[in-house]
């Protein structure tokens, strides 16, 4: 089997979560890689370098600039003609893309599978993870969605794959890039981050949000995250949310502070190697999933946490 | 102009889903079920641009659910929110995104909406497709995930959110929103608007009225449970917590 792995990039560097989606195709058969972008050689390169993959598509022109999937999409349907199987890691341009490519090649797209069973038998999680469903499939031509934590990283150096330039399918002319906030954080990215501290609605405003999550997890070296509930209420924006619709994250160890652990929290932490809470209600759910609870108020023992640290 | 909204009866996203001990799924026998809450994001949505906020214009909003005859209950709940008549497509197999994403293609022929709002994702499947099919099925444009929605004449300008933050995009009418969980707060109905709702258009259809193959693709071999997780310890005080980060060799 063929495969084209959708690379994840910001224009310059590829992202980590690209790593598992190869590892995921690798089980299926022959790696090839998809880069899709404006003046993105350099992401070329750097993906030529990862190991095991054969070839590097490059579709560079500006159609492609912002990843516009009505502008994509095209682009990998026809590269499908060569390929059996396109894979990439459950990003929000992936999340966005791939649905497309699989109605315009007329087959089912499997979300977020978990592993790769057989060329056609994959595991993935529903109802927010509460259950585990081995499918099927009987379409051809494969879309698959990777859960980057479900899968170790792929070796970003070793490879030395050929690069191929593929022509523009051009702009549909139906979609156009406005503008992005995209925040510059200095912290490690959630979903590659060793330790997480997230914080829920208990902080009561972004002020102290700021001031007791983020010293504590600037002293462990960590990623910031955040219940739904911490987000809607504007503590920190969309991209700290961890859960069933928000990031799924799988760090060494994940300390949640004054967070209940609603299922669709759970869904996006559960599977993280240690996890800590701090919660001052001892009956919470969180405490269920907790390797280590402490029962206490927040205001009280995450600064003086932060201290002794 | 009209706006369709497609919405989904799907388990309460308060109820813990229990798998089926013959491990052929999820036991939906005798539990709540409700509108998938991405779905009632998308038809406050819809009324809100009805009622002139976000870009005005709109002047119908149609609802329609794919699934058994129940999910009629899920499409009276859209009109007794301000949505104005309803399409029940019956099924009595599950029916895919990809089949959904057809049969919805066929609706949009008929209807000729500017806009379909759809959920990002639906919570039981997790599958975040049928928005983005239909938008490729169409040759429409698709502001997934939206945050915020700008309505006007000629395009919609949608506010998505995206793994580092937030995206803003144009795109063409007729096009596709799904909606994202910050975009509004959805409004309850309220009794006398429940009593209206019984008496509002609702017709209803099935998957062969529209001439779609809905065989599934994918089979379904078997559910589990996943691993549990052991029962952990609590520690009495900071002290201990910073002796157990230091045993972990995460604490100096
Ligand atoms: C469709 C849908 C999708 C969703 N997706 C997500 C998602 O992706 N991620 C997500 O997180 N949620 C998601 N949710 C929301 C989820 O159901 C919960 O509402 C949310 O996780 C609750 O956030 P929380 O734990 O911060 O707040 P709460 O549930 O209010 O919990 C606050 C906790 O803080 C504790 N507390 C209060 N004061 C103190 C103090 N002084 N010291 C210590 N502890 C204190 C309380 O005991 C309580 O346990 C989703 C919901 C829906 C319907
Ligand atoms: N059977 C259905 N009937 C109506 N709308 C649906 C159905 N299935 C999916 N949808 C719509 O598509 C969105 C995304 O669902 P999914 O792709 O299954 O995660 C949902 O939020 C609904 O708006």
């Amino acid at each position: 089997m063929k495969t084209l792995v959708w690379v994840e990039h910001d224009g310059t560097a590829v992202k980590d979560a690209t790593l598992a989606a190869v590892t995921a195709a690798s089980k299926l058969g022959e790696v090839h890689l998809l880069v899709a972008g404006q003046g993105v050689d350099g992401v070329a390169q750097a993906a030529a370098k990862i190991a095991g993959v054969g070839k590097v598509h490059v579709a560079d022109d500006a159609a492609y600039a912002h990843q516009i999937a009505e502008n994509v999409a095209p682009l990998v349907a026809q590269l499908m003609g060569d390929h059996d199987a396109f894979v990439a890691a459950a990003t929000t341009t992936a999340k966005n893309l791939c649905p497309r490519v699989a109605a315009l090649l007329d087959v089912m797209q499997i979300s977020d599978i978990l592993s790769v069973e057989g060329e056609d038998t994959f595991t993935r999680p529903i109802y927010a993870g509460n259950a585990i469903a081995t499918v099927q499939t009987s379409d051809a031509k494969k879309v698959i969605t990777v859960r980057g934590t479900a899968f170790e990283k792929a070796a970003a150096e070793g490879g030395s794959a050929t690069i191929e330039a593929v022509s523009s399918t051009g702009d549909k002319g139906i979609a156009t890039f406005v503008d992005a906030e995209i925040a510059q954080n200095a912290r490690p990215e959630l979903t590659s981050a060793k330790i997480i501290v997230s914080g829920g609605r208990a902080l009561q405003n972004g002020e102290n949000f700021h001031a007791l999550i983020e010293p504590l997890a600037d002293k462990l070296g960590a990623g910031v995250g955040a219940s739904r509930a911490a987000v809607d209420a504007g503590f920190v924006p969309n991209d700290y949310q961890v859960g069933q619709t928000g990031k799924i994250v799988a760090p060494e160890v994940y300390i949640a502070v004054g967070i209940s652990g609603a299922i669709q929290h759970l869904a996006g932490m559960k599977d993280s190697k240690t996890i800590i809470a701090i919660n001052k209600d001892e009956d919470a759910p969180i405490f269920q999933v907790a390797d280590i609870g402490l029962v206490g108020d927040l205001f009280k023992v995450v600064p003086e946490l932060t201290e002794k640290l | 102009m009209k706006v369709l909204v497609p919405v989904k009866r799907v388990l309460d996203y308060n109820v813990k889903p229990r798998v089926k001990a013959d491990g052929t799924g999820v036991d939906l026998a005798n539990v709540k079920m409700s509108m998938n809450p991405f779905d009632e994001i998308a038809v406050e949505e819809a009324i809100r641009l009805k009622e002139g906020k976000n870009g005005g214009g709109v002047t119908e909003i149609v609802v329609v659910s794919i699934g058994e005859q129940k999910a009629q209950e899920t499409i009276r709940t859209a009109l007794a929110m301000g949505a104005d008549r309803g399409i029940l497509v019956t099924s009595d197999e599950k029916v895919e995104p990809l089949g959904v994403a057809k049969i919805l293609a066929k609706i949009v022929e008929e209807e000729q909406p500017s806009l379909v709002i759809l959920g990002k994702q639906a919570i039981d499947d997790d599958n975040n497709q049928t928005g983005q099919m239909l938008a490729g099925l169409l040759g429409w444009g698709q502001g997934t995930f939206a945050s915020k929605v700008e309505l006007a004449a000629d395009s919609v300008t949608v506010t998505r959110e995206v793994d580092g933050g937030l995206e803003t995009d144009r795109f063409t009418l007729p096009a596709i929103v799904t909606t994202d969980l910050r975009l509004n707060e959805p409004r309850y109905a309220s009794l006398p608007n429940i009593m209206k709702a019984k008496s509002k258009p609702l017709a209803t259809k099935t998957a062969a009225d529209y001439g779609v193959d809905v065989t599934p693709r994918i089979k379904t071999l078997k559910v589990v449970e996943p691993a549990k997780r052991s029962a952990g310890v609590k520690v009495a005080d900071v002290d201990e917590l910073v002796m157990k980060l230091q045993a972990m060799g995460i604490a100096k």
